[in-house]
């Protein structure tokens, strides 16, 4: 359980310094898919990213239960 | 069906796709006065349509225990209608902030604001009734009883009474047609992610009761062997 933390968090990190990297090059590239539009497409990933862990957290919360259920 | 889980995929898979088209489809720009606050309805409308879904499921569970009093029937009715009340919490706040910017204040006493704000009085009593009972036979019987009057006031106060009058909301007096179920004023591309919103987002509040569910059943098996 700790170590898929572990490697969420770390997966996070990694995403985030690509992420990093790849907005220096935003100011010469206009054409960049994520700040096109608006920036709308930041939102979305956003909301996207909410979702996700709201499902995650979720789907955590019923295999405990189901364990639960088990034990009795 | 509690603990099956190709639903739950359903509805994450449904969810990802109104978080995406909900921000992205094209909206018709028709007179500068709603403009992208048009896409709330991928988001806001969803939460009364879920609402509304949870506290009819709540009722049947409540009529179920009426003829056949099961405590595990109380479980699913007590569950459905706190999903449902939260569902309708949610939709009021969301509404109050859409309103603050298309109407010009949060709360403009409109009929549709007044009805389902007295709606969910009336299912928040149906918890203080039940909080203030101490035998479980009796807060699940009286429970379900309050639960069938609280049910009969829903529709009219969100239905009935604002189209009697003029609203703000659409389908107020004077204007055409059912706003909720005549689905033919809204853009086809619209209709085409509004409908999954709708389910995507009740399914979601499904899977909650269902673990609200569980957890009561699973108390009342444990309160059996003791």
């Amino acid at each position: 359980m700790y170590k898929k933390t572990l490697f969420l968090i770390a997966a996070f990190l990694l995403f985030e310094t690509i992420d990093a990297f790849a907005q220096q090059s935003v100011e010469s590239s206009p054409e960049n898919f994520m700040t096109s539009e608006g920036k709308i497409y930041v939102v979305v990933a956003v909301v996207v990213t909410i979702i996700t862990g709201l499902f995650i957290y979720l789907y955590r919360l019923d295999r405990k239960i189901s364990r639960l259920e088990k034990s009795k | 069906m509690l603990r099956k889980y190709w639903w739950k995929l359903l509805a994450y898979l449904l969810l990802l796709y109104t978080a995406v088209m909900g921000f992205l489809v094209k909206i018709p720009i028709l007179d500068g006065r709603l403009q992208q606050t048009i896409r709330n309805l991928f988001f806001h409308v969803p939460m009364w349509f879920g609402m509304m879904i949870l506290l009819t499921t709540s009722v049947v569970y409540a009529i179920k225990y009426l003829r056949n009093p099961l405590p595990k029937y109380d479980a699913y009715s007590t569950a459905y209608a706190t999903t449902g009340v939260v569902y309708g919490v949610l939709g009021l706040i969301t509404g109050a902030i859409w309103a603050n910017y298309q109407w010009g204040e949060p709360w403009s006493g409109d009929p549709k604001q007044n009805g389902a704000a007295i709606a969910l009085l009336i299912y928040l009593a149906y918890f203080v009734l039940r909080g203030s009972l101490q035998d479980d036979e009796k807060k699940a019987r009286i429970g379900s009883v309050y639960n069938v009057f609280a049910f009969a006031m829903l529709f009219p106060t969100l239905w009935i009474l604002p189209r009697l009058t003029e609203s703000l909301h659409p389908g107020g007096e004077g204007s055409e047609g059912n706003p909720g179920l005549n689905g033919g004023d809204l853009a086809p591309e619209m209709r085409l992610v509004f409908w999954p919103a709708v389910l995507g987002w009740t399914l979601l509040g499904v899977w909650i009761s269902t673990i609200r569910i569980r957890i009561a059943l699973y108390h009342q098996e444990k309160s059996l062997h003791v």
